[in-house]
């Protein structure tokens, strides 16, 4: 009874006595969640173009980052650095489809699979190479990023809101909204959703598909700066941030590897669901349960609906 | 190219590699020593891995360069990039292995683990400095593993004892609550024991916050739950990006800095990535930091002015640099004794375990290594692996780390016990684990 107590009532009673608590928990998990999204959003802008589940969008995040800051230290003014990096991105898109795609066209997908990890493997030492393996601090101030905390007493305490957090939530709504106008309602947006849906018939009327992935690549790029440059303000701007890249995995398994707003309601759900299961839940094993937790809440979607939230169900006859 | 051209092709590359192959052991030619050291300069540890493989490297490149090397010999020196991962690790232990090396610095509690057992049989010592197996200081049942100068747990002993001290007494603990922050790896749960003990024997309530390595950079969760618990203490044994983050947010949640202590691997960037909040922040230490020291200058003038190392010039003298300096000056001490044991300029595993047991440095040997006033004397014995030295609590005042207490020593009758405990369940957990049967020398 003890048990089933702390797993089915105490929590909520926490959550009841500690509104202020709850409420510092669902914000810093839909922040979390928030950005997840915007990293999971790299991976299906790629993959709905090209087939390609690109291992690799994790490490674009550091090499992105880093390449900004990198610039920056070695004396390029920081607006400059950005648009720089923007153009290092614009270039690697061009890079990855001359070199790595075009050649491997109407090979098996586990092929351009691998091919990914080579080119993570790829950025990593060309990144430690150019810029160094050791981690820097983000160009914050210099990119008029807010710094500090807004204290909110309510509910009988106090919520913090980090300013770059709130910056966090904002950027990358925009930037998702931006990302589904221009998909959705642009002449490239259409091909692109074309290319999605069959490379033969966008091939047939027209469409360049070595254009399109030039131009989804490029926006995985600018998706993987905009997370680089948040996770890099909010702790600093090392290797480790591809780890937590990783955390996209689950999203894109809960939310479907097709669909954006899957990649968004996925990122928001496994954000919110491990903070407050890691808060709530987690002291009962002794904590440290927001690793797996991510993953196991993916998987008990899947058991309902295998396709994810979002994603296409895929009847083959067999 | 024709079918016979890229057989000359394939003949020429294989020569070169039969080359490389004949070349490659410097390590085992004739007046050389060769040291392999397991560094990561690349990966999500690297902020913490970066200072200290410079440091290593430097000190022992400033004794090529002064000396020529150690009693005559060079030191071979290679570095063997393991990511702080523990697989690599044990490639790279697997890579060096065959080329005589004098001893492994595994530098990771994860890697130094499956290494115990095998340095007995390979005749390799480990070098696992204030980190490893805390069980590991009892030379009579690891005569092959040294763990110098301090312990995980002489470690948490000397924070708890700092707290002690800050309360009023040790008893003043009773009814308070100590929150323990850390890395969930192996090198992180292994105070937990220790932790334990002391929170049942002084009666306070520990709290535990693990953050797995996928979670370096993103801990809200666990800071909420130290806002949610109120801890009087936070503890951390943190590496890598865990440590910059863990500061960020307790800054963030307005933890009180000054209650806020770590074990002895912060570096200066962790604390001031945090920014002004984080002035008050303590960790442990037990050796110098900045470039005061006759050997440092040494350093700098035969290595890193010369263009010798990869240390940035204002990164000599930081904490971990300096760490990796102190690691290397225990290598370097060991070689020389083992010289001394054996005559051979030229030593070998075997002969370098002899010389980590007899390493005495005396406040007269320090002064001689230009370490005067760096750090405390250190005497090993056959039975005594580690030394079990004092430590200080240093501070850090939002642009350097200053000292801010007298002497701490472990609490010997608390963590000794454990040890003695902890290395009797190690011998019987792990079937056959032979008695010790090396030989021990005078000096020691």
């Amino acid at each position: 009874m003890t048990i089933l107590y702390a797993i089915f009532v105490d929590p909520f009673v926490q959550m009841a006595g500690a509104p202020d608590l709850l409420v510092q928990a669902l914000w810093d998990g839909l922040v979390s969640g928030v950005l997840y999204a915007l990293i999971a959003l790299g991976f299906v802008l790629i993959f709905k173009a090209s087939g390609v589940f690109n291992f690799a969008q994790g490490i674009m995040v550091v090499f992105a980052a880093l390449t900004l800051v990198g610039l920056h230290e070695k004396g390029v003014p920081a607006f400059l650095a950005l648009a720089l990096t923007v153009a290092v991105m614009f270039v690697l898109a061009v890079g990855v489809e001359r070199v790595v795609l075009r050649p491997l066209v109407n090979q098996p997908d586990i092929i351009l699979f691998i091919a990914t990890f080579g080119l993570t493997y790829f950025l990593i030492g060309f990144g430690e190479l150019i810029f160094g393996g050791n981690p820097k601090a983000m160009i914050t101030d210099q990119l008029f990023l807010p710094r500090g905390v807004v204290d909110v007493p309510m509910l009988g305490g106090m919520v913090s809101f980090q300013k770059i957090d709130i910056a966090a939530a904002i950027i990358a709504s925009l930037m998702v909204a931006g990302l589904a106008v221009f998909f959705q309602n642009t002449r490239i947006g259409r091909a692109l959703r074309a290319v999605a849906d069959s490379h033969k018939a966008a091939l047939s009327v027209g469409i360049s598909l070595n254009q399109i992935w030039v131009i989804v690549w490029f926006a995985a790029g600018l998706v993987a700066l905009a997370a680089g440059i948040m996770w890099g303000a909010r702790s600093e701007v090392s290797f480790a941030l591809e780890i937590i890249a990783l955390k996209a995995l689950p999203v894109l398994v809960l939310g479907g590897l097709t669909s954006v707003p899957g990649a968004i309601i996925g990122g928001l759900i496994i954000g919110v669901g491990e903070k407050l299961g890691e808060f709530y839940w987690g002291p009962l094993v002794g904590g440290g349960i927001e690793s797996w937790l991510a993953y196991f809440i993916a998987l008990a979607v899947l058991l309902v609906r295998p396709q994810g939230l979002f994603g296409e169900k895929i009847i083959e006859r067999i | 190219m024709g079918r016979t051209g890229y057989r000359y092709l394939a003949a020429a590359v294989a020569g070169c590699l039969a080359a490389g192959a004949v070349a490659l052991p410097a390590a085992a030619a004739e007046d050389s020593n060769f040291v392999p050291l397991f560094t990561y300069r690349t990966g999500p540890f690297s902020g913490s891995g970066i200072p200290i493989a410079n440091g290593m490297r430097d000190y022992l490149e400033m004794l090529n360069q002064r000396d020529g090397g150690i009693g005559g010999a060079k030191i071979a020196i290679e570095e063997c990039e393991t990511g702080y991962d523990t697989k690599k690790g044990l490639e790279c232990y697997e890579a060096v292995k065959g080329k005589n090396p004098v001893m492994i610095n595994p530098w990771s509690t994860g890697i130094t683990l499956p290494l115990i057992p095998k340095a007995k049989v390979d005749k390799i010592p480990v070098l696992s400095m204030a980190y490893g197996l805390s069980a590991s200081a009892l030379g009579d049942t690891f005569p092959w593993v040294f763990n110098p100068p301090n312990t995980y747990w002489d470690g948490l002993s000397m924070i708890i004892r700092y707290i002690g001290e800050q309360e009023g007494g040790l008893d003043k603990l009773k009814g308070k609550k100590l929150g323990y922050i850390y890395l969930d790896a192996g090198f992180g749960k292994e105070p937990i024991p220790m932790f334990e003990q002391f929170a049942k024997d002084l009666g306070f309530e520990l709290k535990l916050y693990p953050v797995a390595a996928t979670d370096m950079q993103n801990q809200s969760s666990q800071w909420l739950g130290v806002r949610r618990d109120r801890p009087d203490y936070m503890v951390m044994y943190g590496w890598g990006a865990l440590n910059p983050t863990a500061i960020k947010e307790a800054v963030r949640i307005n933890y009180p800095m000054a209650k806020f202590i770590s074990i002895w691997w912060p570096s200066e960037d962790d604390a001031k990535s945090a920014g002004d909040g984080a002035k008050g922040f303590k960790e442990l230490n037990w050796h110098g930091v900045g470039t005061d020291f006759p050997v440092i200058k040494d350093i700098q003038k035969l290595v890193v002015d010369k263009g010798l190392s990869q240390v940035a010039k204002d990164k000599v003298g930081e904490v971990l640099y300096n760490r990796g300096v102190y690691n290397s000056m225990l290598i370097a001490e060991a070689i020389r004794n083992a010289q001394k044991l054996t005559g051979k300029k030229a030593v070998t595993g075997e002969d370098v375990r002899r010389g980590l047991e007899t390493i005495d440095l005396t406040p007269a040997r320090l002064k001689e290594l230009g370490m005067e006033g760096f750090t405390d004397p250190l005497k090993l014995t056959c039975s005594d692996h580690n030394g079990h030295g004092a430590t200080f609590m240093q501070e850090w005042n939002g642009e350097k780390y200053v000292k801010v207490s007298g002497p701490l020593k472990p609490m010997t009758d608390k963590v000794e016990p454990l040890v003695q405990s902890a290395a009797k369940d190690y011998a019987e957990k792990n079937t056959g684990w032979p008695k010790r049967t090396e030989v021990c020398d005078k000096a020691s």
